[in-house]
């Protein structure tokens, strides 16, 4: 650890005002900052001390991340496994199945670490293209706009590879995480300026431009030629018989994007964000009760020729992205509602419109994405009514 | 018959967002929205004007300018849909002058929280647009009031959420080039984006 100290002190002048490389501080101050902790003291008036700094709580989303990503390497192999076997294929035209090959693992679906492998060879490689696009786009408007690079990108560049489907084309996952970065949050001014969540702004970009590596039934397993639907399609056509459990749904063994799969482990990463504080347990617990009024009441009324009106929210809870969007975006303490009640509305809304959507929508299967960037869109205006409301209170408190 | 103009007051709201899906009325839209209260104002003036005027148009059009409309007074071979656009944009214009000196003179406090945009609204294409719409789409009457009412609600409801989201942004540090329209014109694809959520429902 000297060495490395050593090593970046004795840099440290390069990049400093004067300096040959001052343009290039912001790279020098993430790697500091990323391996120790800042020595810079603060110099004018009071200021609060806490642990818990911005570094720090992007650093918990990452951690209660974990699970997630695990699942999603896991079940990525698994479902890959599971439609060769089914096709009975022996080996597939994906390098991805190459490499399981040279490396002697085989393509058994019943064995967890042949699967993690198979799972990672998908993942990882999305997660590297999201680094390194995203991480250069940050990078270069830290250095040209003087802004320091934030752990931020350390969140979105995780999120957005967890809620692609995992057999999309590497140059798309490039472009999508380019816009998320630099039309969702850099022009904005960067971190914490933004008014959507950059993930799932880059997510609706794919969406819509490409429908085709993104959407449909083929997409969701890494095998070629492999139609399986999602839960949600099954449930929303009448004709297609629903093949999935719901344990196999709670769990996560059933074909998605990467990382949503799996509403146990998004259970897990809530509870280390409500534990630290970081998430909003208000604006989770009120997603929950929004999707719970909305598909109680669809319930209610009930229809002859829509199956998803009959569909009983305990459902709803662990198909699709739901349980991720709830945990780990609509969370996003930037574009999220900041008022206490707001964000109680705002959770509220989420809820209801991802069941509205994946109900009434036949256009999309799924509403989380969509929902939650709607919501992002009414955050403001929520919390400009709550302070509004706020002033009020206290001008009539005090007899103004 | 209550179901079908609940499904069009939703549909002209949020599906046919006349700002946000059809990008109608785009110069106010984009002036008017640095602040909110300024945009509330709007919002309503819209709202009003566009449940005056299209149910206006809709009995000129029904009764004057369709094809065979005169044909009690023995013109029944006369086909004035070619004067459309000009008779809607007076009606429009006259109407939002009636409603102008109706304020004036009756709620003097809304007609000062409105100001500018009132005569505003006249050149505003969303309002136009909906004129357009109603004949295109064939409404009867009751149609046309419901439309107006719904698709001024979408263009306020719209405007409402823009000014909220640019009065947030003024603590955003955007690039010196895009600030003020630059990055307003990008907020508002990057709305009609989350607006999609809507594209696709049938009502």
């Amino acid at each position: 650890m000297k060495l490395i100290r050593s090593i970046l002190d004795k840099q440290e002048k390069h990049f400093l005002k004067g300096g040959k490389l001052e343009k290039f501080f912001p790279l020098y101050e993430a790697v500091d900052t990323f391996l120790y902790t800042p020595a810079a003291p603060t110099r004018t008036a009071s200021h609060v001390r806490d642990l818990m700094d911005l570094k720090r709580m992007m650093m918990t989303v990452v951690i209660a991340l974990i699970p997630a990503v695990l699942m999603a390497v896991y079940n990525t192999g698994l479902q890959a496994n599971l439609g060769m076997e089914e096709l009975g294929l022996i080996s597939s035209n994906h390098w991805q199945a190459r490499v399981i090959e040279w490396l002697g693992i085989g393509f058994d679906p019943s064995n967890i670490l042949g699967n993690m492998a198979f799972g990672a060879l998908y993942f990882l490689p999305v997660y590297l293209v999201t680094i390194a696009v995203g991480g250069f786009w940050e990078v270069l408007f830290a250095i040209v706009r003087k802004h320091e690079v934030n752990e931020g990108f350390l969140v979105t560049s995780l999120l957005f590879p967890l809620i692609l489907p995992p057999n999309i084309p590497y140059w798309q996952v490039a472009l999508g995480i380019s816009f998320g970065v630099v039309i969702g949050k850099e022009v904005f001014g960067g971190v914490g300026m933004n008014i959507l969540n950059p993930a799932l702004t880059a997510r609706a970009f794919l969406f819509f431009a490409y429908p085709a590596e993104i959407s449909g039934d083929k997409v969701w397993v890494a095998v070629d030629g492999l139609s399986r639907a999602t839960a949600l399609a099954q449930f929303a056509d009448s004709t297609m018989e629903v093949t999935y459990s719901w344990m196999d749904a709670f769990l996560g063994f059933i074909p998605g994007s990467m990382g949503e799969t799996s509403a146990l482990a998004c259970l897990i990463g809530a509870v280390i964000l409500i534990a630290t504080k970081v998430g909003s347990w208000k604006i989770m617990l009120s997603v929950v009760i929004g999707m719970l009024a909305t598909s109680l009441g669809l319930n209610a009324i009930g229809s002859a020729t829509n199956p998803m009106f009959n569909l009983a929210p305990y459902w709803h809870f662990v198909i699709g992205g739901f349980a991720f969007g709830t945990v780990f975006m609509a969370t996003d303490p930037v574009s999220a509602s900041m008022t206490e009640q707001g964000k109680y509305v705002y959770g509220f809304l989420i809820g209801f419109f991802t069941v509205l959507v994946r109900v009434v929508n036949p256009a999309f299967p799924e509403g989380v994405m969509l929902a939650i960037l709607f919501m992002n869109v009414f955050a403001p205006i929520i919390d400009k009514y709550f302070i509004n409301q706020n002033i009020k209170r206290r001008l009539a408190r005090n007899g103004v | 018959m209550l179901e079908h103009y609940l499904s069009l007051f939703v549909k002209s709201v949020f599906i046919e967002n006349m700002a946000l899906a059809f990008f109608l009325g785009m110069c106010t839209f984009i002036a008017v929205s640095k602040r909110v209260e300024t945009a509330v104002g709007l919002g309503i003036a819209v709202v009003v004007v566009q449940t005056i005027t299209l149910p206006m148009n809709n009995l000129i059009y029904h009764n004057v300018l369709k094809e065979g409309a005169l044909a009690a007074i023995g013109l029944g071979n006369l086909d004035l849909t070619f004067l459309g656009l000009i008779t809607y944009i007076g009606v429009i214009a006259a109407m939002v002058q009636i409603l102008e000196m109706a304020l004036d003179k009756y709620v003097p406090k809304l007609y000062n929280a409105l100001g500018i945009f009132l005569p505003l609204i006249t050149v505003n294409c969303a309002i136009l647009g909906g004129s357009l719409f109603m004949v295109e789409r064939d409404y009867i009457f009751s149609e046309s009031v419901v439309f107006g009412l719904g698709s001024g609600t979408g263009f306020a409801v719209a405007i409402i959420a823009l000014a909220g989201v640019r009065e947030k942004m003024k603590y955003s540090n955007v690039p010196a080039g895009l600030r003020g329209l630059g990055i307003t014109f990008i907020t508002v694809g990057l709305m009609a984006i989350a607006f999609m959520l809507f594209s696709g429902i049938q009502l």
